[in-house]
């Protein structure tokens, strides 16, 4: 098991020019901690819909690599993305799952993950094959690397501590992150 | 079905004009030209979704990255986009929605009706700007117009085609 604050620093630290949409929640609290970065999509609703955010901007921008931060809880309301992603392939995607195994922002309450689901497996099953289970610092190394060198879609499910973080807030407004995301871009 | 009979055609030009290059969709029968014509055009990343909400939140990573976005569903999928729809308003993102019209006339099931029913007010709950095609002849054009208002005003629009236009479902 591995602490969340810790694992997306070392996830990030040397970024290079990686896009990052992170999951409502603990995921946004987690890689603001890490460093604010115009480049990153903060999420504070649309529950379900981080994974589909990186796949719409990875189709968009093949040449960047995008990465997808998101909790349990949100993968879990909408795992069917698992599926859609599978079928497009885009080898510029990561989806990186900090599963804690409980909804951290309502009060703790056990998830799927924490009795019966495995979401590493269930990407392997919607077809994406690199499908890795981290709990270790040499797992999250192992991720890093392919975070940057990786030539097919990624996604890994990284074991992380139920243990709650002062929350790091970032830009609230939606216009505003979105408006300058695009301009860090270039667009 | 009454006029011109490659509206199919018209509308996916119309869509190409307008720069959109993701065409996401749930299958309807009556998208079925307009899905094979996404999925013959190497120009045009075609997306089979799980469920239509999927369609919306890619379409704001889209233009997040640039590029433009098209959501293709039947009027039962408005129902699934409901909560997605606020990340539309959050950021105002821009999405083009064509919805075919079940539950309307000549339908024979019944379990269409009541999400037709609220396909429009839940559109307009949600501040999308809505538009109705009932002829063919009209389609195309109102396609083009919704699509332009979604992109110059980065929100959402959808065109609702009649049941009248896309014909009965027929078994």
């Amino acid at each position: 098991m591995l602490d969340r604050r810790e694992a997306v620093r070392e996830l990030l630290r040397n970024r290079g020019d990686l896009l990052v949409v992170c999951g409502l929640g603990s995921p946004t609290w987690d890689v603001a901690a890490a460093g604010d970065d115009a480049r990153n999509f903060y999420l504070w609703g649309a529950m379900g819909g981080a994974a589909m955010i990186g796949l719409g901007l990875a189709l968009a921008r093949p040449e960047r690599r995008v990465l997808v931060v998101t909790g349990d809880g949100e993968m879990l309301m909408g795992m069917g993305a698992l599926a859609t992603i599978a079928v497009q392939k885009p080898a510029n995607l990561a989806i990186v799952v900090l599963d804690n195994g409980a909804f951290g922002e309502t009060g703790m309450q056990e998830s799927h993950t924490a009795r019966t689901t495995d979401l590493a497996a269930v990407a392997r099953g919607c077809g994406i094959p690199l499908s890795l289970d981290v709990d270790d610092a040499a797992g999250l190394a192992r991720l890093g690397a392919l975070l940057h060198g990786s030539n097919e879609t990624l996604f890994a499910r990284i074991r992380v501590l139920a243990t709650e973080h002062p929350r790091v807030m970032p830009e609230k407004d939606g216009v505003a992150i979105k408006q300058r995301f695009k301009r860090a871009i270039g667009l | 079905m009454s006029g011109d009979p490659d509206w199919p055609e018209r509308v996916f030009t119309a869509l190409k004009a307008g720069g959109v290059s993701q065409i996401a969709y749930v299958p309807d029968a009556g998208h079925a030209r307009l899905i094979a014509l996404a999925r013959e055009d190497s120009a045009i990343r075609d997306i089979v979704l799980t469920t239509e909400e999927e369609g919306v939140a890619l379409a704001a990573g889209a233009w997040l990255g640039g590029a433009r976005a098209c959501l293709l569903l039947q009027s039962s999928g408005v129902g699934n986009c409901i909560n997605m729809l606020t990340l539309l308003q959050n950021g105002r993102f821009p999405l083009l929605m064509l919805v075919t019209m079940r539950g309307e006339e000549s339908e024979f099931n019944p379990w269409q009706v009541p999400m037709s029913r609220a396909t429009a007010p839940a559109l307009g709950l949600m501040d999308v700007a809505v538009t109705r095609a009932e002829t063919a002849d009209e389609v195309a054009g109102l396609v083009a117009a919704s699509l332009d208002k979604a992109f110059a005003e980065e929100r959402a629009a959808a065109v609702l085609f009649s049941q009248r236009l896309i014909g009965a479902k027929r078994w």
